[in-house]
């Protein structure tokens, strides 16, 4: 029987393909994870040994990334995509029929080795859904009839990469095309008109088009650029993919298709600002990208639009690709940093801003995919073809993914300042009750409010829509994304550690029918205090979905609270004295605390 | 460029030397806002979020946002001193605090601060966590049951005692506290109860072996002043005692 693992590298072999780098630790973790079904204390001690690393310090990363693990999963390692679009296409149940039929418990690897399935936060394919993950390829668009094949498969033991190819077809899923998608960088072009115009003017020209951060924030790209340009010393470049936003998958599409633009941007901030290497820090999701991707830098590189004397211009810039291992807060800029670095992806404190001291203690540009790509864009057509484009506030035109309860769910490149009900209108999402835009850490809006814009003033967004119609309990909906903050915290500051898991808990209780009044003031008040108190934006936005729904959906959660009177306990009093009644033999009537 | 400058808080003007963040420049003008991740020896980790006030109308750390000139402070509102309570009854409601029966008790910071802001209650349903105890070291002993993360024994051993002997693993609610040795043991670890790292647990979580009662219940650091008088932080003393 093939070994769907493929060949065990060694450990020594590991480390040295690295080249025994300690901020390669995450990817040399990865491989071990990926050969063996997870991280042996024996490799934690290896790596702790040859990069001269506390244990403590290599064993902390294993127990931070969700796709690492101590114990052996099993030799196929199936996820299912959790996110709620992801579920809304029958995720949960696809997942269970899986299980049921191998005879294994969601989590939980197999007596005999042979599989886990379990769930996993958003894997970025949600118009495509149920979307998910096997011995880390992505598949799509799973079926019961697809389950009942993979089911024998498995058991067969044939290896993931034998089974039917359009099991792992990934649509562009492109609808509609602006700007950006249409403009296509012959290679090298844009840095040579960069080069050409000189690098102080491109600057100025990134400045004057008024782009901002493509990856929700906001921040003039041009300003971030200057800022660097302005400090002394080494630079970094990097990317930020890290994509975990649920509902976002426009890096997703082009990092598959515009890589060249991507590459070309981050070339030029770093010959603007003398940076000499750039790293895409891209979420382990995406991890089937990376053979084409590196193809393409390969190609760069044979081009000399990378490497030593990029395009004659007498500077040196490369590019590597590190990838994440399932953590959503590292999509925050100084996380990414921290695991960039092989650690733990807990985010800094700021000041210094990464401009100062970023990657490695040194200046960086920390940018995300689309705003590289834009750049590059603008850098070869000029900041007055782009700026044509959006609102006052608001330049330029944005990715927007889109899922949920629409009839077209894709990639639609609309102009920044687009109304709701007209994004709705294009997608065939009229039906919708509630749209969240910018994720779980955005802004849900119901209809009253349609006619609010997508742009940095009002709804702003990385590019997560998900559209929900009048069938869908947004109560569940809450609950689905408390739970995923309540996953996803990184554990650094109280407020988040201890609040996320509070929330998870009340919105339980509230979607099962078991919460009363005073839960919901409960949410409420952790949900503020959360948002205020919180270290970075993963806990300040983590309460935004529970809060707004109860502001905009109150009849929902009213509707399903217990009467006063009912008040149901944190805890089963009948269950808690069970053990003591069976000692002491008690069974009478005056004993029992509920009575029907 | 003048290296003073003055600042607001809660109305009252005070003074601070350029580069001070909000904490130092209170405490150096006796003013007390409660932290616990904070000591003056060690840069500012800014984890239990105790210290967070009101800055020119946004959150943020006293302990390491740094002071700006005619900046507006603002600490002992109704509204921050609640949310401060909130931050301690979460980490009473996280660990596994007995403090009746805690050879800390007395000399425990947190307990302390909430003495000091006023908590009755821990509000919130215990989690009951199951930690295990490691009393492998012959001199001290760890109970996890208490930590908070604060990670002033990481700091401590890696900054004073260059032995970097505790870590962290895990995330969001399964953060823990890591020792450094194969084993995971702090009997294995290079530890000693000479160490910084053995002074600084703001808790009950790393404490000396047989010193427990040498100073009775009663007649302890906090049971004779509120925390509140100690303003920056002075020098730990010896655990137990
Ligand atoms: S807010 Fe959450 S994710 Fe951010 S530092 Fe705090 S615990 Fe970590
Ligand atoms: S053991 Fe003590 S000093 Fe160390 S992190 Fe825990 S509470 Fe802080
Ligand atoms: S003392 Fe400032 S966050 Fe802990």
């Amino acid at each position: 029987m093939a070994s769907p693992l493929g060949q065990s590298a060694t450990l020594h072999d590991i480390a040295a393909r690295h080249l025994h780098a300690r901020h390669r630790l995450l990817q040399m973790l990865r491989e071990v994870q990926a050969s063996r079904s997870y991280v042996p204390e024996e490799a934690i001690q290896f790596f702790a040994h040859v990069l001269n690393l506390p244990i403590a310090r290599v064993r902390g990363c294993v127990e931070f990334y969700s796709f690492l693990h101590t114990t052996p999963r099993g030799q196929f390692d199936v996820y299912f995509s959790d996110s709620v679009t992801d579920r809304m296409a029958g995720s949960q149940i696809v997942a269970k029929r899986l299980a049921d039929r191998l005879g294994v418990t969601l989590g939980q690897p197999r007596a005999d080795g042979r599989v886990t399935v379990s769930m996993t936060s958003c894997t970025g394919h949600c118009e495509q859904a149920p979307a998910g993950l096997v011995n880390g390829r992505v598949f799509t668009r799973m079926t019961e009839a697809r389950i009942e094949k993979m089911a024998s498969l498995i058991e067969h033991g044939v290896p993931a990469s034998e089974w039917p190819a359009e099991w792992f077809h990934v649509d562009d899923g492109i609808r509609e095309r602006g700007i950006t998608l249409d403009t296509v960088i012959p290679p090298g072009e844009a840095i040579r008109a960069a080069l050409a115009r000189g690098l102080p003017a491109t600057l100025d020209e990134v400045e004057r088009s008024g782009l901002q951060g493509r990856g929700g924030a906001g921040f003039p790209v041009g300003r971030k650029w200057r800022g660097a340009f302005d400090t002394k010393g080494t630079h970094y470049i990097t990317c930020n993919a890290d994509e975990g936003e649920p509902g976002t998958f426009k890096d997703r599409v082009l990092l598959a298709k515009y890589a060249d633009e991507l590459f070309e941007g981050m070339t030029i901030a770093g010959l603007l600002v003398g940076a000499k290497k750039g790293y895409v820090y891209m979420r382990g999701e995406y991890e089937y990208m990376m053979e084409g991707l590196q193809t393409v830098l390969a190609e760069r590189r044979a081009a000399g639009l990378l490497g030593e004397n990029v395009c004659e211009s007498g500077l040196d810039f490369d590019l590597r690709i590190h990838l994440g291992a399932g953590a959503y807060v590292c999509g925050e800029q100084s996380a990414l940093l921290e695991s960039l670095e092989g650690k733990r992806g807990i985010p800094r404190v700021r000041p210094p801003s990464a401009v100062k001291i970023g990657l490695f203690g040194q200046s960086t540009i920390n940018n995300n995919v689309e705003s590289f790509v834009q750049a590059a864009q603008i850098a070869w057509k000029g900041a007055d073809w782009f700026s044509a484009h959006g609102e006052a506030k608001s330049r330029g035109t944005k990715l927007l993914s889109i899922a949920g309860d629409c009839q077209r769910p894709g990639i639609y490149e609309l102009p920044l300042g687009t109304t709701v009900r007209e994004v709705l209108a294009r997608c065939g999402g009229e039906n919708a009750k509630a749209v969240q835009v910018g994720g779980p850490a955005g802004t849900c809006v119901g209809r009253a409010e349609f006619d609010r814009r997508v742009s940095y003033a009002d709804l702003s967004t990385g590019g997560s829509i998900m559209v929900f119609n009048d069938l869908r309990d947004m109560v569940d909906v809450a609950r689905q994304f408390a739970h995923f903050f309540a996953h996803e915290s990184c554990g650094f500051c109280t407020p988040c550690r201890v609040g996320t898991q509070m929330l998870k808990h009340y919105a339980d209780k509230i979607a099962d029918g078991q919460g009363t009044q005073r839960d919901l003031e409960q949410v409420s008040s952790i949900g503020e205090f959360v948002k205020a108190y919180s270290h970075c934006g993963l806990g300040e936005t983590a309460p935004n979905t529970l809060l707004d729904t109860i502001k905009r959906f109150p009849e929902e959660y009213t509707s399903r609270l217990l009467a006063e009177a009912d008040f149901v306990p944190e805890f089963d009093l009948d269950a808690s004295v069970t053990e003591s009644r069976a000692l002491t033999g008690r069974h009478d009537q005056l004993d029992q605390i509920h009575s029907d | 460029m003048a290296d003073k400058g003055h600042f607001s808080f809660d109305g009252v003007q005070l003074p601070f030397l350029q580069g001070q963040t909000i904490l130092q420049a209170a405490a150096d003008a006796g003013h007390y806002i409660p932290h616990l991740c904070y000591r003056p020896e060690f840069p500012p980790h800014g984890s239990c979020k105790l210290c967070s006030v009101k800055a020119n109308g946004k959150f943020t750390s006293a302990c390491f946002e740094p002071v700006t000139e005619g900046m507006k402070v603002e600490s002992e509102t109704p509204e921050i001193q609640g949310y401060r309570k909130r931050v301690v009854q979460m980490l009473f409601a996280e660990g596994n605090h007995y403090c009746p029966f805690c050879q800390q008790s007395g000399n425990c910071k947190l307990q302390a601060v909430a003495y000091h802001l006023g908590m009755e209650d821990t509000h919130y349903a215990h989690q009951y966590p199951r930690r295990q105890l490691d009393a492998s070291h012959p001199d001290a002993m760890i109970d996890y049951d208490r930590c908070i993360l604060c990670e002033l024994c990481v700091r401590a051993s890696r900054d004073v005692d260059h032995k970097q002997v505790f870590g962290v693993a895990g995330r969001g609610i399964e953060a823990r506290l890591l020792v450094n040795s194969p084993s995971g043991l702090l009997g294995d670890s290079r530890f000693s109860i000479t160490d910084a790292a053995a002074q600084v647990c703001p808790v009950g979580a790393i404490v000396p072996k047989k010193a427990a009662f040498a100073v009775p219940i009663g007649q302890r650091r906090y049971d004779t002043h509120d925390i509140g008088e100690e303003l920056a932080c002075p020098p730990s003393e010896n655990k137990g005692d």
